[in-house]
């Protein structure tokens, strides 16, 4: 061990010219990344991007058609277990026994790893997901937010350096949601993290990287809050008044730094207000609104969505292709 | 062998909390106390060889019910996905299925039928000889056909195929001695007849141990553990 930590990299994952095809579909196309120790790197794509199968290389579990990666200084296909031994992996659908035990089913996975002490090991990773009482309850009996939670243990039972992580929140409630979330945060720094998601928010408020994957193909990289700024380029302003009238778009123009308004339906008063970036023009509008006596109903920034920030990325891809 | 023997433990404790290795152990025991008691008021003769004929026959059709969800069961509920990247190798995870299936098949089919002995030992005098190569030839035989369930199950998802497959195997095992003596006397004829488990059973029962039935069922047993590793192996570039 010491030996492993005196020449440990700094880079805990290298990706490098990653390709998987299956027959004539092309999963994944040239993808090399780099993450860094501690890192939590988010995955967002939509289905069929290439996410899991990306997991599926870096976990073992599948094989590269092309390529090579190396996980905890250790190549994923000549010291394949190895790179195992330092890994724990939640795949989409929760790998579980429903016949067993949370207690064995746990033990199971931590004898799996050779964990040395397991009673404490398996108590750690109860504890970490909050399964403290379910310990002797079937897996089968218990509910989707639970089974979640156990395949998490399972993933931290024989505490890896690498945790990755196929849409670790999916079918939770939202407590749970945060608690998820708040887990994952509290393990970046000693253990590098991989995880997988749709969901934007879930991105910038764990993850330190994000990765956009699309048609196997990175499309982005970045930290969340310079993504969403870098696609954005303007922000917007959602206004509903009660009396629509023609003349609202040409008068809220000469609003200063306001770009653009679009009438989005004239029947309900409904306006897209688009304003210089980094500005807030709220407070101008809303006095204007009141001045002209148009009946504010309603003013509100409105936030990117991620496939909003999906279509703005894969989009301009295509155009830079296409020139 | 640390992992195959984790392998093995969590296939018994999971056999021994589903109703399928109970149904299978008792459906055995029942059709097989039911020949034993006729054959012994038939023969009146205190021997086990007509027992073990029937047991074999038996078993061909119980051993692929035994092993059928070992592998298609982890494949359809993604189980395999932790298993194949856990640091174990692909043929631990075979190897310690197979034994899994095995160590079953010896304490609840073989086990129980040891009573037979003491009745044999009660109303007669029995020779003890070919009793004990019998049981031995049961348990190298009766894995071999375990073995062969192992191998289909690694093929499919689906429980139901990987029992009909491993049959349709054993049966072409068990009638290919009919197959050979079609192809004569000759080389052919005889490799054919020697792939028969009919041809091999026999000795074991009469209180043989022969080296070339031995080598079989160890064969058969090496060779179709292998394959089942070449195919999760497969499984994983697909």
């Amino acid at each position: 061990m010491a030996v492993e930590q005196a020449q440990e990299p700094e880079k805990t994952i290298e990706v490098q010219n990653l390709s998987k095809i299956y027959g004539n579909f092309e999963a994944l196309r040239d993808v090399s990344f780099e993450v860094k120790k501690g890192e939590i790197l988010g995955f967002l794509g939509p289905n069929g991007a290439g996410k899991t199968t990306t997991m599926r290389i870096l976990t073992g579990f599948m094989p590269p058609s092309s390529g090579t990666a190396r996980v905890a200084g250790y190549d994923i296909f000549s010291e394949s277990l190895k790179a195992r031994k330092r890994i724990g992996y939640l795949p989409e659908s929760v790998p579980l026994y429903t016949e067993m035990t949370v207690y064995d089913y746990l033990d199971f996975a931590a004898r799996l790893r050779d964990v040395p002490h397991r009673d404490t090991a398996i108590e750690r990773a109860m504890e970490m997901t909050n399964l403290g009482e379910r310990a002797d309850t079937l897996i089968g009996k218990l509910s989707k937010g639970f089974r979640q939670r156990v395949g998490i243990a399972q993933a931290l039972v024989h505490e890896p350096e690498v945790l990755i992580m196929d849409e670790p929140t999916i079918g939770l409630d939202p407590k749970q949601i945060i608690e998820v979330r708040n887990l994952i945060k509290s393990l970046g720094g000693e253990h590098t993290v991989i995880l997988s998601t749709h969901i934007l928010p879930e991105v910038s408020q764990t993850c330190t990287r994000v990765l956009i994957i699309n048609d196997g193909k990175i499309v982005a990289e970045d930290t969340p809050a310079r993504l969403t700024a870098r696609v954005r380029g303007a922000e917007h302003i959602f206004l509903q008044v009660a009396k629509p009238a023609p003349e609202i778009p040409s008068a809220l123009e000469k609003v200063q730094g306001v770009l653009g308004v679009q009438a989005k339906d004239s029947a309900t008063g409904t306006y897209e207000i688009e304003t210089t970036l980094g500005t807030d023009r709220r407070a101008d509008i809303a006095t204007m609104a009141v001045q002209k006596g148009w009946g504010l109903l309603e003013l509100r920034p409105v936030g990117m969505s991620l496939e909003e920030v999906f279509l703005k990325l894969t989009t301009e891809e295509s155009e830079q292709v296409g020139q | 062998m640390k992992n195959v023997w984790t392998i093995t433990s969590r296939e018994l404790q999971s056999y021994f909390v589903s109703p399928i290795a109970y149904v299978i152990s008792a459906l055995f025991l029942v059709a097989m106390g039911y020949l034993f008691s006729l054959i012994l008021i038939n023969s009146q003769d205190a021997s086990m060889q007509s027992t073990f004929s029937n047991m074999m026959f038996l078993l061909l059709l119980l051993a692929p019910a035994l092993t059928m969800k070992l592998l298609a069961d982890e494949q359809r509920m993604g189980t395999i996905e932790l298993l194949l990247t856990s640091p174990v190798n692909d043929w631990q995870v075979v190897l310690g299925k197979f034994l899994g299936s095995l160590i079953l098949f010896a304490v609840m089919l073989v086990g129980p039928t040891l009573y037979y002995v003491l009745i044999l030992k009660v109303f007669g005098s029995p020779d003890y000889g070919p009793i004990l190569t019998g049981y031995l030839g049961l348990l190298l035989l009766g894995g071999s056909f375990l073995a062969v369930g192992v191998f289909t199950s690694a093929l499919t998802q689906n429980q139901v195929i990987a029992y009909f497959a491993g049959l349709v195997i054993l049966i072409l095992l068990w009638i290919a001695d009919a197959a050979g003596g079609v192809a004569g006397t000759g080389s052919i004829g005889n490799m054919v007849s020697y792939l028969a488990i009919t041809q091999h059973y026999n000795n074991f029962f009469r209180g043989v141990i022969d080296t070339t039935d031995v080598v079989y069922a160890l064969s058969v047993i090496a060779v179709a553990l292998f394959l089942a590793t070449q195919v999760l192996q497969t499984r994983r570039w697909r």
